[in-house]
């Protein structure tokens, strides 16, 4: 193989591969946390909520999960261009990442509050407490600690996923490799570092979910016990 | 003392099993009230019935001046006049012991925070677990969680407190503990229906013993009916029991 | 500009042939590939372990976008100019399966006890006829429901395929999208063609699983 591997060409982009993971990261922080509300209040809706409402909240579900994310982002971005609406390519991307994650979530979510036993649901309803109270406080919190392992797999996988919505032109990580090969013409390298640099932000994500954890289960930290 | 719960001709199914079949009872402020009997004799059913968690078909059931069997009870003020602890405790796992106590208080009767922790330090001293405080239910035998659990019904101040079968799931040394709790609450004055197979327990306590079998009332008396069994059903019972 | 026709309909339909063709490679060459994997990482070889364990964690941390990218000019790389798009689709798609299913086998693998490798050992059987006529027959019923349900990953995932220019659905869409400049109506419809090869997997997959959780209280 007579090739001139040329790593150091791409050495005066390392600012703009720092940009376009930075972006990523923002992207998947934003559609993370909107996705996880939706799936959250999707997930309430779809164990206790009136019928048509959980309808409504599975069809979106199997929407979703039997339809590619590239198409929803397609979608998404051309569908509110063809409303009238002018978003750029950036809001779009999270736009369809949350409303893709959102489903995701919702299943595990309801995963989580199905594993709450009856009884613990009982034991706060005869305490005086509300619907709501019962699920803010005694279902929603031990649920999510509980697939807790399950959301940041899901989450980690948001932010590779993130690499589709270059296709839509969002200034993300992907889309700037495909910039610096074509100014390069290092086009292996190129992937070869961003490859790199991806590994690199799922560690760095999994850390972040970790210290999450540290900080919000309280009872696991201190026990050092799953529930 | 005025009567604060009153059953009349309760019928309850489950499905096509009819598992009340036209029970009847009252319990005056200040009395303990003991229900005994064999498995399936419907004491749990009854005694769940009357804190509304399960629905009745026919009969009356008026509890603190709520109509339980209407349509139209407000389930969350019943709650607050009624306390109920279970076999197994339910407490919940991912809150401290206090935290755990706090909860309703805080949420439901909008305490203030200082407030309630006093609550909270007040209630457990009741019940002897004042170091625990911080733990986890995790962290506790058997008899003090199900010691927590009552501290934790006791702290919305309720009028009335049902316990069900709540020393059966304990090893013996454990039920000890949760006995003299109880104890300690009848003679403080508290209104008391208990479902127990506790047969000394509720001759001791209770002031009103209520024998169930296969869904109806076959005796009703004081503890010392126990020693002089009218019917054959008791006979049988007590036969095997004591 | 021309109107969306039933010619572009049947330019769709095409693509789904060829997403069909795609999806079918990688499930065969991932599912072979993974089968291995999953062996590697239940072995008793540390190294086969280890090696395994590296390999899904990097795939898995990969992005499928960058694999195709880096199947694709690194054919280029290695001299074969030309190739035809689906071999570094089909390549990429394949190493992504292959973590994924294998992971997925393992767990199943691990999840039957290991009292039963114990008696099956006790009969005298060697490793592999322990795996084969014990331990796999019983991981078979545990792990189809997982399997189906990553089919339609699968399905989906060769959507990306059209990054390298292979013309499966998504690729199709985009050309007639360019024809007629109606993006809503197009992915719309390409949508809705996806939702039909991928549901109907859904729904066996879920039934599958429902019955096993009968069969098993």
């Amino acid at each position: 193989m007579n090739y001139q591997w040329g790593f150091l060409d791409l050495w005066p982009y390392w600012p703009e591969f720092l940009t376009g993971a930075w972006l990523t990261l923002k992207l998947t922080l934003v559609s993370t946390v909107a996705g996880f509300t939706l799936g959250m209040l999707c997930a309430v809706v779809r164990d206790s909520g009136p019928r048509l409402a959980q309808t409504v909240v599975s069809a979106y579900i199997e929407v979703i999960r039997n339809t590619p994310l590239l198409v929803q982002v397609f979608l998404v971005y051309f569908g509110l261009a063809s409303l009238g609406i002018l978003v750029d390519a950036n809001m779009a991307a999270v736009l369809a990442l949350a409303v893709n994650v959102g489903a995701y979530t919702c299943e595990i979510v309801r995963a989580g509050i199905e594993s709450v036993k009856r009884s613990q649901r009982e034991a706060g309803e005869c305490l005086g407490l509300s619907w709501l109270q019962v699920y803010r406080h005694i279902v929603i919190a031990p649920a999510v600690e509980r697939v807790y392992p399950a959301l940041t797999g899901q989450y980690v996988m948001l932010m590779l996923a993130s690499s589709i919505t270059s296709q839509i032109s969002a200034e993300e990580l992907t889309a700037v490799a495909n910039r610096v090969q074509s100014d390069t013409f290092r086009a292996f390298e190129t992937y070869i570092v961003v490859w790199l640099i991806y590994l690199l932000l799922s560690l760095v994500v999994r850390l972040c979910f970790w210290s999450l954890a540290q900080l919000v289960f309280t009872r696991r930290r201190k026990l050092g016990t799953s529930l | 003392m005025s009567v604060i719960v009153e059953l009349k001709n309760v019928h309850k199914r489950f499905g096509r099993d009819e598992v009340l079949r036209g029970i009847s009872m009252s319990v005056r402020r200040g009395e303990v009230l003991a229900i005994i009997g064999p498995s399936g004799s419907g004491k749990s059913t009854a005694l769940r019935c009357i804190d509304a968690l399960e629905s009745i078909h026919q009969g009356e059931i008026h509890v603190c001046g709520h109509q339980v069997h209407s349509a139209q009870l407000n389930r969350r003020q019943l709650r607050q006049d009624v306390g109920i602890v279970f076999q197994s405790y339910n407490l919940f796992p991912h809150l401290t012991v206090e935290q755990n106590i706090m909860l309703a208080p805080l949420e439901v009767k909008k305490m203030h925070k200082n407030e309630a922790r006093q609550l909270a330090y007040d209630v457990l001293s009741t019940v002897g677990l004042i170091d625990k405080l911080d733990a986890y239910p995790e962290q506790l035998s058997g008899g003090q969680s199900q010691r927590v659990a009552i501290a934790r019904s006791l702290a919305m101040k309720p009028q009335l407190m049902l316990f069900d079968e709540v020393t059966s799931s304990l090893d013996p040394q454990l039920t000890g503990e949760v006995l003299e709790v109880m104890r300690n609450l009848a003679q403080a004055g508290m209104t008391m229906i208990l479902v127990t197979h506790e047969m000394a327990f509720a001759r001791q306590v209770a002031n009103t013993v209520v024998f169930m079998h296969e869904g109806r009332v076959r005796e009703i008396g004081p503890g010392s009916m126990l020693d002089a069994p009218q019917t054959d059903e008791l006979k049988a019972f007590v036969g095997n029991g004591l | 500009m021309p109107n969306f026709s039933w010619l572009h309909l049947g330019f769709l339909l095409q693509g789904v042939l060829w997403t069909v063709v795609l999806s079918v490679i990688a499930a065969v060459g991932g599912g072979l590939l993974g089968f291995a994997i999953a062996l590697a990482r239940t072995s008793r070889s540390a190294w086969a372990r280890g090696a395994s364990l590296v390999y899904v964690q990097v795939l898995q941390g990969t992005p499928l976008m960058i694999l195709m990218f880096l199947g694709f000019f690194g054919f280029s790389l290695m001299g074969l100019h030309q190739l035809p798009a689906i071999v570094a689709a089909g390549v990429a798609m394949t190493l992504f399966s292959s973590a994924y299913l294998g992971e997925i086998w393992r767990g199943c693998i691990q999840s039957v006890p290991l009292a039963q490798w114990e008696a099956a050992e006790c009969l005298g059987l060697s490793r592999w006829k322990s795996l084969t006529r014990v331990v796999l027959p019983q991981t078979l019923r545990i792990a189809t429901p997982p399997t189906v349900g990553f089919a339609v990953q699968i399905v989906k995932n060769t959507s990306l395929a059209s990054v390298v220019g292979f013309v499966e659905l998504a690729q199709a869409g985009k050309i007639v999208n360019n024809s007629t400049f109606q993006p809503f109506i197009v992915y719309l419809l390409v949508a809705a063609l996806y939702f039909m090869l991928c549901w109907p997997l859904s729904a066996w997959s879920k039934r599958l699983e429902r019955s096993l959780n009968v069969s098993h209280r």
